[in-house]
């Protein structure tokens, strides 16, 4: 319990900053919802001139202007970019900073099993990534209804999108944290999240303009993406669970690998 | 009973040697020195004890159990101070210290406070405004407040005052009287030799000696430095006579053998000053090292 405590502290920071950056991302996007929605005809004409391609790149491209849940649609898609990033943050920084920082030398001499570490370590990150979902589902429903104006819209699908977050978010905190423990030396964090957290994205908007199904198929933004569980009603399932099987894989593996890594030293 | 036990242990990181064939065992109650230079050996040796690392091939049983199979179980008693001290930042000292002890199941919280009474630590500072050599006071405390039964220390005078060393031997040796083995690993053999018992010599990821560290000084060789106007050093080119330095009026050299053999030809001689005496281990390991 005392290295869960520890760690959940060392991350209250970065994951207060993350929610409330996400907060501001919905609330400064929805601000505009108003004044969209009004003139959504037009303004749906005007993206028909623009070319397809760029709307998928930022994924206007099913998109309607009209609804508060079509507005939402493209609001998320930045949400989830911010959700990735942190996520993989956790993920690739959780072990790899004892070594970086050469803490490993305090940590692992302690009487403690690497696999009870790592549940500990696993368990803080998660919940820092709690706290930062939670904080996605208020802005959302308290945004939503700030602006909403009499409109109605659909709770169920809602919810649905929303609770797609915390499968996104272990996806990138499971998938990180392999990769670090496949490394042998984690030098900096933040270019590798990045590259994991876009990689993924970018990923997502070449599928889309190619329009078939090939490897975007492994991208969680493919996976979960938004516009198509509003516009079904229902999740992707056989795509969700590319990223459910992926997370039962990297965690157990992850276990394996940091039972067996030799632990760098300062020199 | 073995507190240490090492048996043909080896470690290779890919194919760079970390340590080779390394066997020796270390008696409870006992203060063990590892010297050798930087590179040698010794953090890999240790690492191997706290299973950081895990070795290619070999042993090692600390109390009588595998480090690897009961690791967590044996290093509730184990004291480690690293070479080199890190901790995370923005802890203060006292919450450093703090986190340390709540891995122990005994309650540390007295000897927390003794033991940073005793090496002179601000508790309220932050561990990043700290200096070096405190930075490894808190890795002193850290490393004995829970007041291990085998006590692991690497390099650990390094950074410390001369008042401080002083401090952290007598604290050493209270340990010692108390109960504690210590493994001692340093590349400075004056401390050695002052605080160790038996001493081990490791060289290039394999240990050359195992000795006794009076027999070491005792049984080989021995300094002798004559000071004369007229000196022969042809006098002295014979079998167990070596590093014959000649300086000015000084002829200084060691020998190993029968002292009487030296010490007729030296009768014969007209000298204003002869000093024999024990070689300093320094002297002694240099001579290894060879």
């Amino acid at each position: 319990m005392n290295i869960f405590f520890h760690e959940f502290k060392s991350y209250l920071k970065s994951a207060g900053i993350w929610s409330v950056a996400i907060f501001l991302i919905i609330l400064i996007y929805f601000s505009a919802f108003n004044t969209i929605a009004v003139e959504a005809e037009d303004i749906t004409r005007l993206m028909s001139s623009f070319p397809e391609e760029l709307l998928i790149a930022f994924g206007m491209n099913n998109m309607n202007f009209g609804t508060l849940l079509g507005f939402f649609g493209a609001v998320f898609l930045f949400c989830q970019i911010c959700l990735a990033i942190q996520a993989s943050n956790y993920g690739f920084s959780m072990l790899s900073i004892e070594e970086r920082e050469l803490t490993a030398d305090f940590l692992l001499p302690k009487p403690i099993s690497r696999g009870k570490i790592l549940t500990a370590k696993l368990l803080a990150a998660f919940l820092a990534l709690t706290v930062t979902n939670l904080s996605v589902w208020v802005s959302s429903f308290f945004v939503i209804n700030l602006v909403r104006d009499g409109r109605d819209y659909d709770t169920n699908a809602l919810v649905m999108v929303l609770g797609t977050v915390v499968i996104f978010q272990l996806f990138f905190l499971a998938v990180g944290m392999v990769i670090s423990l496949l490394m042998k030396r984690v030098r900096s964090v933040i270019p590798l999240s990045m590259a994991l957290a876009f990689g993924m994205y970018i990923l997502n908007i070449f599928g889309n303009m190619l329009g078939e199904n090939t490897f975007e198929v492994i991208s969680p933004f493919t996976q979960f993406d938004p516009n198509y569980i509003i516009n079904n009603g229902s999740y992707n399932y056989p795509l969700a669970m590319i990223s459910v099987s992926v997370i039962l894989i990297a965690i157990p593996a992850s276990y394996l690998l940091y039972q067996k890594r030799n632990v760098a030293s300062a020199v | 009973m073995s507190i240490i036990e090492v048996n043909n242990l080896t470690k290779y990181y890919g194919k760079a040697r970390g340590i080779i064939d390394v066997s020796f065992n270390v008696d409870e109650g006992e203060i063990f020195g590892f010297i050798g230079p930087n590179g040698a050996g010794k953090s890999t040796t240790i690492r191997l004890f706290l299973s950081l690392i895990y070795p290619t091939s070999g042993e090692a049983k600390i109390f009588g159990k595998d480090c690897i199979k009961y690791g967590p179980e044996i290093r509730q008693d184990i004291g480690y101070l690293p070479s080199e001290v890190f901790y995370y930042e923005g802890m203060k000292v006292l919450d450093l210290l703090k986190y340390s002890a709540s891995f122990y199941k005994k309650d540390c919280t007295k000897r927390l406070y003794e033991l940073s009474d005793l090496m002179e630590l601000d508790l309220k500072r932050r561990i990043d405004d700290l200096s070096y050599g405190n930075k490894k006071k808190v890795g002193i405390v850290q490393g004995l407040l829970h007041s291990p039964k085998l006590i692991i220390l690497d390099e650990p005078t390094a950074g410390l005052d001369p008042l401080m060393q002083q401090n952290f031997f007598n604290l050493i040796r209270e340990e010692n009287q108390r109960g504690a083995t210590v493994f001692f690993s340093s590349h400075i053999l004056g401390e050695v030799q002052r605080l160790c018992s038996r001493v081990a010599i490791i060289k290039e990821g394999k240990i050359i000696n195992i000795q006794n560290i009076k027999s070491l000084q005792h049984d080989n060789y021995k300094k002798i430095r004559l000071e004369a106007d007229h000196l022969d050093e042809k006098a002295f080119s014979f079998d167990g006579i070596s590093n014959l330095q000649r300086e000015n009026g000084v002829l200084s050299f060691f020998y190993k053998g029968d002292i009487n053999k030296v010490t007729k030809i030296i009768s014969g001689m007209q000298l204003s000053d002869v000093i024999i005496e024990e070689p300093s281990l320094e002297e002694i390991f240099i001579h290894y090292y060879e």
